[in-house]
């Protein structure tokens, strides 16, 4: 589940900010996404500094109904390589 | 707020920005969109270019899609493509493959280009017939030179850029099987009657029963297939509520998400309106890129909301939102009707109205004289010569 796992934005995306919330930009696949919510926007760059995606979301300010539908917005930006899960999640369990 | 409307009011900076970094050209294809041949004397100079990636990488357009002319006849280019790429901005450049030798391949291969280039090998015929045609004697050749060499090279995922017309419209699988032998992706694109493209646009353009061919074969076979978004019009062929649109941006996104840098840092609205209608300043002159892109009276223009004029009433308006603002500036068509090539058949009755006008050229980079390069647009031969060794002066023609 996504929303325990700690996760950050890929090294090599870049975040453009826009009236509807962000272009990202992956230099390395040349996949553009529109990140259409600027709530979104702040989760994305905001997911490092935090220990998982759930207390991204509420720091954030997501209200915890909509949290399911950011999972899935996450899971879909995974999807194309513009987050990436975490390297200290793996060295916890390790 | 839906993301197409946001597109329609214009972002802070393009998405799809063409840079055409000279006029010169070693070949003068019959369409050019550009009517390029020589290279103009105000061309950018290096410093000049790499203040245009600063100003670029400050704004994050992340690529740049940089053509001309023939953008690897300036001595500066390969300097310019790893500058662009040592500032976050990646490059796809467009080449009749004239300069891809084996060496050149190499280096686009190489880390030193970090997957941050792109190359696209322009190619109008899948036979040299048909190539030379509108590209001129040779070109055939030299562009499957360049695509063995990047091949050779190891350079991954070349692009193949055809313009389709009325003569090539039938060899779309030809195409696409020499895609697959160069380990390379086939990108289709509109021919526009843009530049020297006016002057034989009533001859290469698709015939409409050919654009339902090819509509059809995209629907198909269209998978992996790239089309720089330019066949919109098209989606007419669907179902009214667009549900038959090509992936990509259905709307015209002229000075809206796309605009043009042509070699004297004049900005245009979108890359196939080259014309003082569409020149929205000098980057030069008028305080950089990003202040033409974000205040320019004619962007600001293009983004405000459009009316359909004559198309509004059309049940197929939502698909194709009108068609090419080039399309129909360059045929004489108001801006506010149909796309020449309307698929409902519009455009041909707009085209037969009379009443239309053929814009003058407001630039020509054409060569002075022609050179031996220049294409021979002769008929391809419909009937037979009239008999082996006619010596009447009048043979063939009946009195």
């Amino acid at each position: 589940m996504i929303l325990d796992e700690p996760w950050r934005l890929t090294p090599s995306v870049a975040l453009r900010p826009e009236p509807f919330g962000a272009l990202a930009y992956h230099f390395g696949n040349r996949k553009l996404t529109f990140l259409k919510r600027p709530e979104l926007v702040r989760v994305v760059e905001q997911l490092a500094d935090h220990p998982d995606v759930r207390s991204t979301l509420v720091a954030v300010g997501v209200p915890e109904q909509q949290h399911s539908a950011y999972a899935a917005a996450l899971e879909g930006l995974a999807d194309a390589d513009m987050i990436r899960p975490r390297a200290d999640a793996l060295e916890e369990s390790a | 707020m839906k993301l197409v409307e946001h597109f329609e009011q214009g972002l802070d900076a393009p998405i799809c920005l063409t840079w055409e970094l000279t006029y010169a050209c070693n070949l003068e294809c019959a369409h050019c969109l550009s009517s390029s041949g020589r290279r103009d004397p105000r061309e950018l100079t290096t410093a000049q270019a790499e203040a245009v990636i600063d100003e670029l990488q400050r704004m994050q357009v992340f690529y740049v899609n940089i053509g001309g002319g023939e953008p690897t006849i300036r001595p500066d280019f390969w300097h310019l493509l790893e500058y662009a790429v040592n500032h976050q901005v990646g490059v796809k450049f467009s080449t009749n493959g004239v300069r891809l030798d084996p060496e050149r391949a190499a280096f686009l291969a190489s880390p030193a280009c970090g997957g941050y280039v792109d190359v696209q090998i322009s190619l109008d015929g899948a036979t040299a017939e048909v190539n030379d045609y509108v590209r001129g004697p040779g070109s055939y050749d030299t562009a499957i030179t360049a695509l063995e060499n990047l091949r050779d090279a190891g350079f991954k995922d070349a692009k193949i850029s055809v313009v389709c017309t009325r003569q090539n419209i039938g060899q779309l699988d030809e195409f696409k099987a020499l895609a697959d032998k160069y380990g390379a992706t086939l990108r289709l694109t509109r021919l526009r009657p843009s530049g020297r493209g006016a002057d034989v646009w009533d001859e290469l353009h698709p015939l409409p029963e050919q654009q339902r061919v090819l509509y059809d074969w995209l629907m198909a076979s269209g998978d992996n297939v790239l089309t720089g978004d330019s066949f919109f019009h098209l989606a007419a062929f669907g179902p009214a509520d667009g549900s038959g649109a090509l992936p990509g941006l259905n709307l015209c996104g002229a000075g809206r998400v796309v605009c043009l840098i042509d070699p004297i840092g004049d900005v245009y609205a979108c890359p196939f309106a080259i014309h003082d209608n569409f020149l929205a300043g000098n980057l030069l002159r008028d305080g950089g890129f990003k202040e033409v892109w974000q205040t320019s009276e004619l962007f600001q223009d293009l983004r405000s909301p459009q009316t359909g004029g004559a198309c509004a009433k059309c049940d197929f308006y939502d698909s194709c939102r009108g068609g090419c603002m080039a399309a129909k500036f360059f045929t004489g068509l108001p801006l506010d009707g149909p796309d020449p090539e309307c698929v409902q058949g519009y455009g041909e009755t707009a085209l037969a109205s009379g009443d239309r006008m053929i814009p003058a050229a407001s630039q020509d980079h054409s060569k002075a004289n022609p050179t031996r390069n220049q294409p021979v647009m002769l008929k391809l031969m419909t009937r037979p010569p009239v008999s082996d060794c006619a010596e009447s002066p009048l043979a063939g023609f009946t009195l």
